[in-house]
Formats: C-alpha cells, sequence, structure tokens
C-alpha cells in the first residue's frame, strides 16, 4: 500500500477534505442522542411543549448540515478514489511496457491483464470506501465513549470494556481471511487463463473433440475457486452475529448499572436512553467497518499484487548519453554466449562475427540452433550472459534505448498487429512518415498490391489481432511497418514463413534493391532465402558452425550442405547447380 | 422514449427471471436463509421492547424495579443469542448461494465457448470475451451477496419494524408511515441515474480490458518500435474516459447515502415530536417513546442500506445482462438428432466437394461453385498464393464453418449427417498457427488420446522427432509449457503439434503449414515419417516448399477463391501456366 501512495499525488487535498467533512457529519450525529436526552429530561419532565418543537427543528437542522456535509464528503471521496486508480492504471500500464522481454516471459500475459483490470477496480472501491468510512467509525465509536463519559463515568466504563472486545474480533477476523484472499486472487489469474487458452485454442480443441474435457477441466478449478470463496464467506460470516452479541451484552450491563444509578438519582431516565442509543450507534458502526473491512482486505490484497508487478524492475540499464555512431562496422559479436532465464543449458555460446554496414546476412540453422535467439541480442532484448556485442563500432550498453530502437527494425516472427487501421499499423514505425513513405514501404513488403485492392486502401480497418487479413497478409504488413522506419539496420527473424516463393523471392529481391546502406539479417530456414546474402552464418546448436558466402559453404560447411542437399535433393533439381 | 424504457424495464425483468432460473437448485438454501432472516428480524425487533420496558421499570430516585429488570435482561439475553446464530447460518447460507450461481454461470459459459459457432469467435475480442466471464461475474457475485444479505432483512426489518410500531402506538406510527414515500422517492431517483452510469462504465470497461488485452500481448513489438509512449497515450484516453464515467456512476450511486440519511433524520426528529408531545399529553410513556426512537432508527435504517444495494445491484444486474447476453448467443447448429458416428475404421477416405459456395459474410462470396473429387488414399496438395482460399477449404473439411451451398461428403456421406465430433476425429489437423495449452509436455501430447501409454506418447515424439529435444529440457516429459507456449521455440511447438497428432493417427490428414518453422533437415525426417504415415490415408496438404508438394497425387492451385489448375506436378509444370510460375521463383536467382 505504502508504494502505491505516491500515486495519490495531486489527490492529497481531495483524501484530506473527504475525510473531514464526513467526520463533521459523524459530530453532528453524535449530537442527536444528546439532544433527544434533553427534549426527554427537560421538555417531557417539565412539560415543556415550546421546548421540544424548538429542539426537533433543531435535529432537522442537524440533519440538513449533514446533508451537505456528507454530500462533499461523497463527492471527494469519488473523485479521489478513480482518479488515483486512473493513475495507478496508467503507470501500471506504462510500467509493463518498460519491463524487458525476460520479465515479460517469467510474469505471463493472463496475470498481467488482471491485474491491470480486477485487481485495481478492487483498490478502487476499497479506497474509496476508506475514504468515507474508515476515518469516520473510528471517530464514531471514540466519540460515543467520550459521550458517554460525559453522561456518567461509571456506566461509560462498560463501553471502555466492549469496544477493545469488538475492535479484538474485527481486526482478528480481518488477519485471518486476508491471506485467502489472495489466494482467490490467485486462482482466478488461474481461471482467467484457462478461459483464454479455450478462446485461442477453439480450433485445436474442436479438432480433437476435446471441448467436453476442456469444460471438465474447468469446472474442476471453478470448483477449487468456489470453495475458496465459501471459505473466506464462511469466516466473516461469523462477524456479525459475534458483534450483535458483544454489544447487547453491554446494553443489558448498562441497564444493570443504569437502574442503580437511576436509584440513587445520579441518572435519569433521559440519560440511560442516551447511553443505549450510544451503544447501538457503536454497533451500527462497527457492522460497517466490518464490512468495511472486508473489501479493504481484498483491495489491500490486491493492492500488493499490482505493487509486485511496479516493484519489478528492467534488468536492463541504459545509457542516457548520446553518442556518435561512426564505423563501417555494423554488429560485431565477440565471443558471445547467452543463457535464457531459468534455461539450463545456453541456447548461444561463444558465437563471433562481424557484419558491415549495407551487408545481408543470412542466418540458418536447425529448430532450436539458436537463430531468434542471436537477433534478439543485437537490438537488446537481452543482455548477453557473456561476451561483447557492439553496433556500429560502440559497446551495445553505451547506447541510450532510444537510439537502439531508432536504429533496429525488427519484424518477429508472430506477425502482430494492432486494431486500428494499415495506416495506423505502419505508422507505428514512424509516425511522420508521409504518403508516399507508406507505399515506399509497402511495395517493398510485396504488400502494396493487396492493399490496393482494399476498399479504403491504407485506411482499412485492421481488426484486434490482425484477424481480418490472412497470415501471409499479416506478415507483409509487419515487414513493411519495419521498412516505414527506415532502420539503419533490419531484423527479419524468419519473418517471411507464411509467404509463398514468388512472394518471398520479389521481397527479397526488393530489399536488396532499396536498402543500399541497410544492414538487414534474414533468419529463415530456407536456403533460397539466403542464398544471395552477403554472408551466412550456420548455427547448430547454439555454435556458430560456419560463416561465409553460399558459395564458401557449400564446400566448407557439412551443416550447411546437408541443409542444402534436404532442400535440393541431388538429382531432382537441377537448378541448384545449373548457373 | 416510453418504448424504450419498457424495453429496458422488460430486459431487466429478463435477466432477474434468468438469475433466479440460476438460483433455482439452491432453493433449500434460500429458503433456509430466508427463514434465518425472519428469525433474526423478529428476534431483534423484541429487543427494543424489552429495553423500553426496562427503563420504564427505573423511573426517579429511589422508584426502579430492580427484579423486573433482571428477568428483562434475562429475555434479551435469549434473543440475542437467538438472533446470532440465525444471523450467522444466514450468512453462511448466502455465500453458499451466491457463490455456488456464480459458479454454474462461469461452467455455462465455458461451455457456451465450446458450442459457440467459429464465427462468432473469430468475430469477437478475446479480452472482451474474457472480462465477460470473469470481472462481470465477480460484479455479479458481489452484487448478489449484498442483495441477499441485506436486502431481504431490510424489507423484512421495515414490515417488522412497522408492526411493532402499531402495536406500541397508532398515531405514531402513521408520522413514520407518511415520511415513507419520501425515503422511496428519493431512492429510486438517483437509482435510476446510477443504473445509467454503471450501464456506461461497464462499457467503457470492456474497451479497456480489449485494449489491454491487446497491448499486453502485443508487448514485445510495441518495445521493438519504441512506441510505448504512443500505446500509454492511446491507453490514457480510454483511461481519463474511464475516470469520468465511473466519477459519475460513483457519485451519483454514493449521493444514495447521505440522501436517505437526511429522510431518516426527518423521521426521527418527526418521532421525537409527535412522541414527546404524546408524552407530555400523558399517552405514553417514556420508555415507550424510548422504544420508538430505536425502532424509528431501525427503520429507516434499511432504506439507507437498500439504497445503496439497489445501486449495487443494479450494477451487478447490468454485469449479469451482458454475461446472459453472451449465453444467448446462438450456438453452432446442433449435429443432427440421428446424425451419424463416423467410425474410423469406415472411413474410406474418400472426399467429394460438390457444388460448394462460401463466404465469410453474406455479401462477399470467397468461393463460389467449387468441385473436387478426392480418392481414398490420396495425396492433395494445395498451392496458391497468399490469402487465395486455403485455409478456408480446411475450415469447412473439419466444418468449422458450414458451407453456403453445395455439400461435402465423407466416404458417401453428407458431412452434415454425420457428429462433429467423428467428423473431426476422423482428421487430423496441424495448423501453421500452434496452439499447445499449459500444462506438462506429456499432456499436450497425449492431448487427443489421454489414454495412451507412456510408451505411445514417447513413440509418438520420437516419429515427430521432438523427443530429443524433449529429453533436453530439465524435467523431459514433465517439462511445463506456460502459457502460449513462450518458453519454447516455434519450431519445437510446431513438432510438439505434430507428436499430438502421430499418437492419434487419425485416418485422414489436414496439413496447413504443418512444417513451417521446422528447419528442413528435421521436416525431411518429419516428411518420411508423414509419408509412412499417410500410406493409404487421405490426405490435404498446404506447403510452400515444393519437395513436399512434388510428391502429391493431386495438386490444387488456388487462386482467389477458385481453384485454377489441377493436376500432378508432371502434367502442371508441362502446362505452363500459374504453378509453372510459381514453381520457377523458388529457384530465381540460385547459383
Amino acid at each position: 500500500m505504502m508504494k502505491l501512495i505516491k500515486y495519490s499525488k495531486g489527490y492529497r487535498v481531495e483524501c484530506i477534505i473527504a475525510p473531514i467533512f464526513k467526520n463533521l457529519e459523524a459530530i453532528l450525529e453524535l449530537l442527536v442522542p444528546l439532544v433527544m436526552a434533553t427534549i426527554i429530561n427537560v421538555g417531557i419532565v417539565n412539560h415543556d411543549k415550546n421546548y421540544i418543537i424548538r429542539m426537533c427543528g433543531c435535529l432537522v437542522l442537524l440533519g440538513m448540515i449533514g446533508l451537505a456535509c456528507s454530500i462533499t464528503a461523497q463527492y471527494f471521496a469519488a473523485k479521489a478514489s478513480i482518479g488515483i486508480a486512473t493513475s495507478i492504471r496508467h503507470h501500471l500500464f506504462s510500467h509493463i511496457h518498460k519491463m524487458g522481454y525476460s520479465e515479460i516471459d517469467r510474469i505471463g500475459t493472463s496475470t498481467l491483464i488482471t491485474r491491470m483490470t480486477s485487481d485495481i477496480n478492487q483498490v478502487q472501491s476499497g479506497l474509496n470506501l476508506f475514504l468515507r468510512l474508515f476515518l469516520r467509525s473510528p471517530f464514531v465509536v471514540i466519540g460515543s465513549i467520550v459521550m458517554a463519559f460525559t453522561i456518567d463515568k461509571k456506566v461509560a466504563l462498560i463501553f471502555v470494556i466492549a469496544v477493545p472486545i469488538l475492535s479484538l474480533i474485527v481486526t482478528g477476523i480481518m488477519l485471518g481471511t486476508k491471506p485467502l484472499y489472495k489466494k482467490i486472487q490467485k486462482k482466478l489469474d488461474k481461471i482467467l487463463s484457462i478461459t483464454r487458452e479455450n478462446l485461442t485454442g477453439v480450433r485445436v480443441i474442436r479438432a480433437f473433440g476435446r471441448e467436453k474435457e476442456e469444460e471438465q477441466n474447468f469446472h474442476k478449478e471453478n470448483q477449487i475457486f468456489t470453495r475458496m470463496q465459501q471459505r473466506v464467506g464462511r469466516v466473516s460470516s461469523i462477524m456479525n452475529p459475534a458483534t450483535y452479541i458483544v454489544v447487547n451484552l453491554a446494553i443489558v450491563a448498562i441497564l444493570n448499572t443504569g437502574a442503580g444509578r437511576v436509584n440513587i438519582g445520579t441518572l435519569k431516565q433521559g440519560d440511560v436512553i442516551a447511553l443505549v442509543n450510544y451503544m447501538s450507534q457503536i454497533l451500527v458502526e462497527v457492522i460497517k467497518l466490518s464490512n468495511l473491512t472486508i473489501q479493504v482486505t481484498r483491495a489491500l490484497a490486491c493492492s500488493k499484487r499490482v505493487e509486485e508487478i511496479l516493484d519489478i524492475e528492467n534488468e536492463l540499464e541504459y545509457n542516457h548519453a548520446k553518442i556518435q555512431r561512426e564505423n563501417n562496422e555494423a554488429v560485431r559479436f565477440n565471443n558471445v554466449s547467452f543463457t535464457y532465464e531459468g534455461a539450463l543449458a545456453p541456447s548461444l555460446s561463444g558465437v563471433t562475427f562481424q557484419a558491415n554496414k549495407g551487408e545481408m546476412i543470412g542466418i540458418i540453422g536447425g529448430t532450436g540452433a539458436g537463430k531468434t535467439s542471436l537477433v534478439n541480442l543485437i537490438p537488446r532484448f537481452y543482455d548477453a550472459t557473456e561476451g561483447d556485442i557492439q553496433v556500429l563500432g560502440r559497446s551495445i550498453k553505451d547506447y541510450s534505448k532510444e537510439q537502439l530502437q531508432s536504429g533496429f527494425g525488427v519484424v518477429p516472427q508472430r506477425a502482430q498487429l494492432f486494431s486500428g487501421t494499415i495506416r495506423s499499423n505502419l505508422l507505428l514505425g514512424n509516425e511522420n512518415a508521409t504518403e508516399e513513405e507508406l507505399w515506399d514501404a509497402l511495395r517493398i513488403a510485396q504488400a502494396e498490391e493487396f492493399v490496393q485492392r482494399k476498399e479504403l486502401q491504407l485506411d482499412e480497418v485492421v481488426e484486434q489481432g490482425g484477424r481480418n487479413l490472412s497470415g501471409g497478409q499479416k506478415q507483409r504488413l509487419t515487414i513493411a511497418r519495419a521498412m516505414v522506419s527506415k532502420p539503419q539496420i533490419l531484423i527479419l527473424d524468419d519473418s517471411a514463413s507464411a509467404l509463398d516463393l514468388a512472394t518471398d523471392a520479389a521481397l527479397r529481391k526488393a530489399l536488396k534493391n532499396s536498402t543500399k546502406d541497410m544492414t538487414v539479417f534474414i533468419v529463415s530456414q530456407r536456403i533460397s532465402s539466403i542464398q544471395n546474402a552477403d554472408k551466412i552464418l550456420v548455427l547448430n546448436e547454439g555454435n556458430l558452425v560456419g560463416v561465409g558466402t553460399h558459395e564458401d559453404l557449400l564446400t566448407n560447411c557439412s551443416v550447411y550442405q546437408e541443409i542444402y542437399e534436404s532442400q535440393y535433393k541431388k538429382g531432382e533439381t537441377d537448378y541448384g547447380k545449373s548457373k | 422514449m416510453g418504448s424504450r424504457n419498457k424495453r429496458k424495464t422488460k430486459m431487466q425483468k429478463e435477466t432477474l427471471f434468468r438469475l433466479l432460473h440460476y438460483i433455482k437448485p439452491y432453493s433449500p438454501f434460500f429458503m433456509g436463509s430466508m427463514l434465518c432472516a425472519v428469525v433474526s428480524v423478529v428476534a431483534q425487533l423484541y429487543v427494543p421492547i424489552q429495553i423500553g420496558k426496562a427503563i420504564d421499570k427505573m423511573i426517579t430516585k429511589g422508584n426502579v424495579d430492580f427484579s423486573s429488570i433482571y428477568d428483562i435482561c434475562k429475555v434479551i439475553i435469549i434473543a440475542t443469542i437467538i438472533t446470532a446464530i440465525s444471523q450467522w447460518i444466514f450468512g453462511i447460507f448466502n455465500n453458499r448461494i451466491t457463490y455456488s450461481v456464480t459458479r454454474d454461470l462461469r461452467n455455462d459459459a465455458i461451455a457456451k465457448i465450446e458450442e459457440l459457432p467459429l464465427s462468432y469467435l473469430d468475430g469477437h475480442s478475446t479480452g472482451d470475451l474474457v472480462s465477460r466471464m470473469i470481472a462481470d461475474v465477480d460484479q455479479l457475485a458481489d452484487g448478489l451477496l449484498m442483495g441477499f444479505t441485506q436486502f431481504f432483512t431490510g424489507i423484512l426489518t421495515i414490515i417488522g419494524t412497522f408492526c411493532c410500531m402499531l402495536y406500541v402506538n397508532v398515531v405514531i406510527s402513521l408520522v413514520v408511515l407518511l415520511v415513507t414515500p419520501l425515503s422511496l422517492l428519493v431512492a429510486s431517483f438517483i437509482a435510476k441515474h446510477s443504473y445509467k452510469n454503471f450501464k456506461l462504465q461497464t462499457e467503457v470497461r470492456g474497451e479497456q480490458t480489449a485494449f489491454i488485452n491487446e497491448h499486453v500481448e502485443g508487448k514485445k513489438v510495441i518495445q521493438a518500435f519504441g512506441k510505448e509512449e504512443k500505446s500509454v497515450r492511446e491507453f490514457d484516453e480510454i483511461n481519463s474516459r474511464l475516470q469520468k464515467v465511473s466519477l459519475k456512476a460513483l457519485f451519483f450511486s454514493s449521493i444514495t447515502n447521505p440522501a436517505t440519511r437526511f429522510v431518516n433524520s426527518i423521521v426521527y426528529a418527526g418521532v421525537g415530536l409527535v412522541g414527546a408531545l404524546s408524552a407530555v399529553a400523558g399517552g405514553i410513556t417514556i420508555g415507550q417513546v424510548s422504544c420508538f426512537l430505536n425502532y424509528a432508527n431501525q427503520y429507516t435504517k434499511p432504506f439507507n442500506e437498500i439504497s445503496g444495494v439497489v445501486t449495487e445491484l443494479q450494477n451487478a444486474f447490468a454485469c449479469a445482462a451482458r454475461v446472459i447476453a453472451f449465453l444467448d448467443e446462438p450456438s453452432q447448429t446442433p449435429d443432427l438428432i440421428n446424425a451419424m458416428e463416423l467410425k474410423n475404421s469406415e472411413v474410406n477416405g474418400c472426399i467429394e466437394l460438390k457444388d460448394i459456395s462460401f463466404g465469410y459474410t453474406k455479401e462477399y462470396k470467397l468461393m463460389e461453385h467449387i468441385n473436387l473429387s478426392v480418392k481414398s488414399g490420396e495425396k492433395v496438395a494445395i498451392v496458391g498464393p497468399t490469402g487465395c482460399g486455403k485455409t478456408t477449404l480446411i475450415n469447412l473439411l473439419m466444418r468449422f464453418y458450414d458451407v453456403d451451398s453445395g455439400r461435402i461428403e465423407v466416404s458417401g456421406v453428407d458431412i452434415k449427417e454425420l457428429t462433429r465430433k467423428s467428423l473431426r476425429s476422423s482428421y487430423g489437423m496441424v495448423l501453421q498457427e500452434t496452439w499447445l495449452k499449459s500444462g506438462t509436455i506429456y499432456e499436450n501430447i497425449a492431448f487427443g488420446k489421454p489414454n495412451a501409454t507412456k510408451e505411445e506418447v514417447i513413440n509418438a515424439a520420437k516419429a515427430a522427432h521432438a523427443h530429443s529435444f524433449i529429453m533436453r529440457m530439465e524435467k523431459g516429459y514433465d517439462s511445463e509449457i506456460v502459457e502460449d507456449g513462450e518458453n519454447i521455440s516455434l519450431g519445437q511447438k510446431q513438432l510438439l503439434c505434430i507428436a499430438r497428432i502421430m499418437l492419434c493417427l487419425p485416418p485422414m490428414l489436414i496439413l496447413d503449414e504443418a512444417t513451417s518453422s521446422i528447419d528442413t533437415r528435421t521436416e525431411i525426417m518429419i516428411q518420411n515419417a508423414f509419408t509412412k504415415m499417410m500410406n493409404g490415408r487421405t490426405s490435404f496438404i498446404v506447403a510452400h516448399r515444393l519437395s513436399t508438394i512434388k510428391e502429391a497425387d493431386v495438386i490444387l492451385v488456388m487462386k482467389e477463391g477458385h481453384i485454377i489448375e489441377q493436376g500432378t506436378h508432371e502434367s502442371l509444370i508441362a502446362n505452363r501456366g500459374f504453378y509453372y510460375n510459381l514453381y520457377n521463383s523458388q529457384f530465381e536467382g540460385i547459383g
């Protein structure tokens, strides 16, 4: 909670005003039994009708002032709690964007989403209640005790005994349920993740006819979740009856002691009524407080989960100074090794190579050979475990984050588009790109034709995740998006896999022709995609087993030869060797 | 306007009716809970009368009837214990009902997901659906619980208190009764306004959840382009809209409490005035005045609570309406009542497409008048530029979508006359988009055949050439695959998807770019396994690699939803048509 307090900045005034007005109202409410006692002790006993009417008018007046106070309080409480929740949401969202790839891998998407939504909503309603009632209720309780003392010190001792017992019950239940609420929220994450999985995997689930089993699996988790909720419910439902018993026992005690005091003449009837009223008021407040504690405990558990995310620091530290980049060399790897967090074996070991400006570098190798890991290290999505990576002659760690980002264009394996329009997706690469630049990029990415065929062309709507486009169209748009940013270094991580061969070939040709100064890394499974590269890196199980041109490698790299043969079986095609 | 209101109330009634249907199975608990509510309210109301009596036994100095007071105190204690016990049971029952109802709702929602036509799921955002199932149902639970615990006891308390007041004094009771409509009026006025705002809030929240879903999933891309700020800016726009609606909703709903409390203080003052004046006139005792004041408090308090509960309930209703709307989406057309089971042993692998037309939207037909006849055991390769309808053809074969006209026959039977489950399980499908569930590798391979032996699973993994990378993982087959399978590479995911099929060995195969992320050396080994597997099995293969395609018995060349060429590799090359150009482009610039 402490961490989240800093987000209350800008709402501090509201946070103070709300409880103040709420307490003003409480003071007015505390006066009511006293006024009523004088009506009985003075008005009724002296048969003074005018006094009674005056005093009742006074009660109405108290009510009106109370109304004004509490509306003010409600407004400020609502404003503060919503404002703070909005601010937390904003910070959490930007924080998620600041996290590195390894952190994102570790945490997972579902839980980030629950924390962004349901958890923050809980914090909001908890905060709202807290501002309105948490100060008010103890205030009324203490006020009642004080009032009781002004009436009769001996009877007031009953209050002094009853109130601690009541607070013990409330805090006990609060402490007991807190860990349970945290567990519940965690289970909710699990339920969320199963739901998402069922939605994203619907084709596979149906293809295997496993709908029923998936449903049952969900039922099982849901049942556990429900049991947890019910268990917490059982614990919290002790609260009301327990407090009720304590208060009524206290009232019985007041009646008995009060009777004795009336008998010796130190108290009047009206005073006993007032004392009973104060005790009932305490009960009302304790009930409110107990409902509140349940909500606030939940909110606290949720705020802790939000904080957990905010506490995750991006492990990569960037240099903030801008540096000049001048060198003929684009990228250099010096004995680089890399192991994913939590993985046993390294994904890359001892990789050394050099790529010059304007070169096209092909990267090929088997599944799990480390191709993606290698290209992910270049823009510093991850930090190398060992060794040194240089970009344009300087260590990669010397660059600021912005400089790195603007220098690279990365097209990942999975084509990810965002809802909006084709234009809005392309502009992600460079917000200031002109119409012409956008079409140029589309042309290079071989996407011009299909975009032209769309009714609205660049303004054609892209649905969430690019659902309304085919896999190949998505890939071409992601390539175009990277081209729009005119990067110095372009990385295509197997990003043409859904393209048919003709389109793939045309794409490579266009890239070659239009990117004279751009260094291009192409990761591919297909020899045909990389054989024209200036340099080809051959990876095998994390090791760099060959560097050179297509011809070099055909003669000196056995892994490359194998790959080549697997794609162009001897005798079956002469195309490979004809030229 | 009037008709819209009417429709709204009708919808609310419908929602309530549906909720009651969900509560029905728990009616014993519901009855028990009601009974406890009655008992606790009656016992609770009995206490002020006793307190009043006790006060009347202590009139002035030396005029106190101690023994009566003791007796009264005993009665109070007994009433208290009865109240406490019934309150406790009441709470437990309500918990049980609420959480069971929301559990049932969630279960029905997941069942609905499995039943909905794919066109619905393809057309709706995952985030929005998830938000309905999780956030809305959660909100509903909160609302229901409050509704149960406070709504009924509130109403009972009002009725009970009023009866007690009538019993003690008629005139003062009428004073209280006069003010009651005011309380209700205020409450309903506020409730109306806050319902509108709560609904708006739910909508904006749904929009925000969808946005979060998309941007959290795509955060790596956003980071790679350094567009975090832009994403945050867009988020802030929705966020500030949410802030505005939420403020309105929350403020309106929280006015209720002060407003009804103000009405209460008027009631209290009124009772004080009339009570005191009657006491002066000698109509009632001071104890009775005290008793009345107590009741006045108890009588008006539920109004307070109820109005609070009403807003909470309305919020819950708005959520329930969204959940129920989802549950009411039309399911896919059910299997025919006399639908046949397609037994794997009976599948001969003949597939006929007769004059098929299909479009994802009514306006635009993607495919028109497609005819195709595949003989048993044939290997059919589908090639063509991206977006030519390859994936659509698979959607139709698997009956993920129904054809608009024409018919598809498997082994001579229209697939609409078969159960979906048996039709689909006769195909083995490997898609380019790999999907694995979170769980162990073992569970994923055994997904289609959960009762497979360990040996079978390992053999399948070996056939798919996944065994060696699995063994290199920390826990081998028991390694956990995290959500979205982010801890293994795309190619490894494809190997697992293939192993999943290798285990089931269905009589027909659909391979949609099944090996696109697997390196060619491994692919050739898998191809061999596939070839062995495809022996005698009809198979459809979408691929870009000509080595795969060349071995096919029939090659379908598709373009813009039509089959433009059809034949073997040799005949198509000899044709010098579209396929010829496509084939040659692979080797452009080699050498």
